[in-house]
């Protein structure tokens, strides 16, 4: 399981990376993705569209169950991942790369904890 | 096993219809481009395959079909013979009145009754299916809202137990959902829901007894907080067999209800559908029902619709011949085994969880009502066998699996509701299939992740079937 240094991580396991103070990609994790099970569809939002943190942005189908993902910030989507649509494995497959939303205007967050916090706190969750 | 198009022998069809003996008088604009690509076959080969196909199918004719939350009870045969007499097939919707008296009748005593059981004041045959129902139950809400100048409950509460179709349900009628979390012990967490019932809450979906098969001894705390806001309550009918003719949804609060009378009413279900989810409701909401209203003037029955109804949402008196098989059923057990089903519903669910418990641990150890959630997850912990290994070893011992990965907060959960219509010693030999499995994939965890072992088709790749689905035949260009 792996949980890079450079991100900052939600409770509910998605992950952000901050390029400047108001813009971040936005995924989910390692933890997320294993927890889950083969993904084969994703709901993504549009551009433009009103993100807010701690509040559901999109969702993600596996065999199992359809789960919501979160935000971690409050902003707009700049840019919309696409490319997940068609290949919804690669959440799977390398889940700190498939980013979901490009955010911008980000004007706050949700509880965001670093790389060696959230890996505690999912280890408290196993 | 092939498919039909690879079976097809070009020439071999079957000649009973002579060949068109006069010119084809399509004109040009509708003829096709290309003729029809069906599969040729000698009938009785089209009749093997389908035979072969419907061997390979389980159904609760053949075995034991435990599917949690889905009441898989058999069908009786006597409503589908009722349902076939000619006053009920060969008859049409647009008929005058005073020529389908008997089906009016019908409709009426079905709407009566129903209303009885859940304890509301009308009732709605129109919807065809359970979440079909919810969308109209919650079309009832927002109209009611409407109708008193309230524009500003726009939000819908629902518990993370309710079935998934609930936050859909809202949805699609326009609302915002929110979700309550359960408590600890599975029910609805009262304090949570105080905090976030307000002015703009419109209602309440629940179901009790609750996905994990427990009957939510706060119900009447919980429903008079939504009314104290404002909102309305709205009871999925899904889990109705639990209780039916001992307590009412009416009486704990509830303002809608639907049924699903391919659960609870014993008519088919699934593939051998269609369904029925009938919407009933409390008077002051009667005014926006959709559908038909039957009255009776005159000694004579007629038709008429609500006023401010919400709009059809089916053709003319919905699934009728449904309702026809509901009635009958209601008919044939009577005031008295209304409530005996469910008690016996209850008893044999409590039964095989006793059988089990020692070996299957249980998400909430305590008296369930229809159906028990068993969690696995410890078990996929020490052994990797996972809920999903498990209920695919059950098809080996015969059955249908239970519903597996549902509710989504039990994790590896496996939902098991044996209905009422099982004897006793179906369920002995259930539960010893249910320990053989367990037992065999802890000593054979490996083995487990290949189960079944006695179908045709051992596992489908269920994930390529969902990223890649392939749904047509390919003819090759």
């Amino acid at each position: 399981m792996h949980f890079p240094k450079e991100l900052k991580y939600t409770k509910t396991h998605e992950w952000v990376r901050f390029t400047d103070d108001n813009t971040a990609y936005i995924g989910i994790t390692d933890y997320a993705q294993d927890q889950l099970g083969d993904l084969v569809f994703v709901n993504l939002p549009a551009e433009g569209d009103e993100l807010t943190a701690g509040e559901s942005f999109a969702d993600v189908e596996s065999v199992k169950a359809v789960s919501d993902v979160n935000s971690p910030v409050t902003g707009t989507v700049k840019q919309v991942n696409e490319e997940l649509a068609d290949a919804p494995e690669k959440m799977n497959e390398a889940p700190y790369e498939a980013w979901f939303v490009l955010a911008e205007g980000i004007t706050g967050t949700a509880e965001l904890m670093d790389a060696e916090a959230y890996e505690a706190f999912v280890a408290s969750e196993g | 096993m092939k498919l039909i198009f690879e079976r097809s022998m070009p020439g071999r069809g079957t000649a009973y219809v002579p060949d068109l003996d006069v010119p084809e008088a399509a004109p040009d604009f509708a003829q096709r481009e290309r003729k029809l690509r069906l599969p040729e076959l000698p009938e009785v080969q089209v009749d093997r395959h389908y035979t072969e196909l419907a061997k390979e199918t389980r159904g609760v004719n053949g075995g034991f079909y435990p599917l949690g939350s889905c009441t898989m009870k058999y069908n009786p045969a006597a409503a589908e013979a009722v349902a076939a007499l000619p006053g009920f097939t060969e008859v049409h919707p647009l008929q005058e009145d005073a020529t389908v008296q008997g089906c009016l009748e019908v409709m009426q005593l079905a709407e009566k009754y129903l209303a009885e059981i859940t304890g509301m004041d009308a009732i709605t045959l129109q919807p065809a299916a359970g979440a079909h129902g919810e969308f109209t139950g919650l079309l009832l809400i927002k109209a009611w809202h409407r109708s008193r100048g309230d524009t500003a409950r726009t939000k819908i509460l629902v518990p993370d137990s309710a079935h998934g179709t609930n936050p859909a349900s809202a949805a699609m009628a326009g609302f915002e959902v929110v979700n309550i979390p359960s408590d600890p012990n599975g029910y609805v967490d009262l304090k949570e829901l105080s905090q976030r019932v307000g002015p703009d809450t419109a209602g309440l979906m629940l179901t009790n007894p609750n996905t994990v098969g427990l009957f939510d001894p706060n119900i009447s705390e919980i429903t008079r907080i939504v009314h104290e806001a404002g909102g309305l309550n709205y009871y999925d009918g899904a889990n109705l067999n639990a209780i039916m003719g001992i307590v009412r949804p009416g009486d704990m609060g509830f303002d809608v209800v639907h049924l699903n009378l391919h659960k609870t009413f014993a008519t088919p279900h699934g593939g051998g559908g269609p369904g029925s989810g009938p919407v009933g409701c409390k008077a002051f909401l009667s005014g926006f029902l959709p559908g038909i209203r039957v009255e009776e003037k005159d000694g004579k029955r007629c038709r008429s619709e609500a006023e401010a109804r919400v709009g059809d949402v089916r053709s003319f008196g919905g699934n009728f011949n449904v309702v026809v098989k509901a009635l009958t059923y209601i008919l044939s057990i009577g005031r008295e085994g209304v409530p005996a089903t469910a008690a016996n519903a209850v008893l044999n669910a409590n039964y095989l969880m006793h059988r089990l418990k020692d070996i299957y641990p249980m998400a909430f150890d305590t008296t369930c009502m229809h159906e028990f959630v068993i969690t696995l997850e410890h078990f996929k912990e020490e052994t990797g066998v996972s809920a999903l290994d498990i209920a695919k070893g059950l098809i080996d011992y015969g059955m249908h699996p239970p519903t597996m990965y549902f509710p989504l907060i039990v994790h590896e959960a496996l939902m098991v509701e044996p209905t009422e219509t099982e004897t006793k010693e179906t369920l002995d030999e259930a539960a010893e299939g249910f320990l053989a499995v367990l037992q065999e994939a802890r000593e054979h965890p490996e083995e487990a992740h290949l189960r079944p072992l006695t179908t045709r088709i051992r596992r489908p790749d269920e994930v390529k079937a969902a990223r890649k689905p392939v749904i047509r035949y390919d003819f090759g260009d």
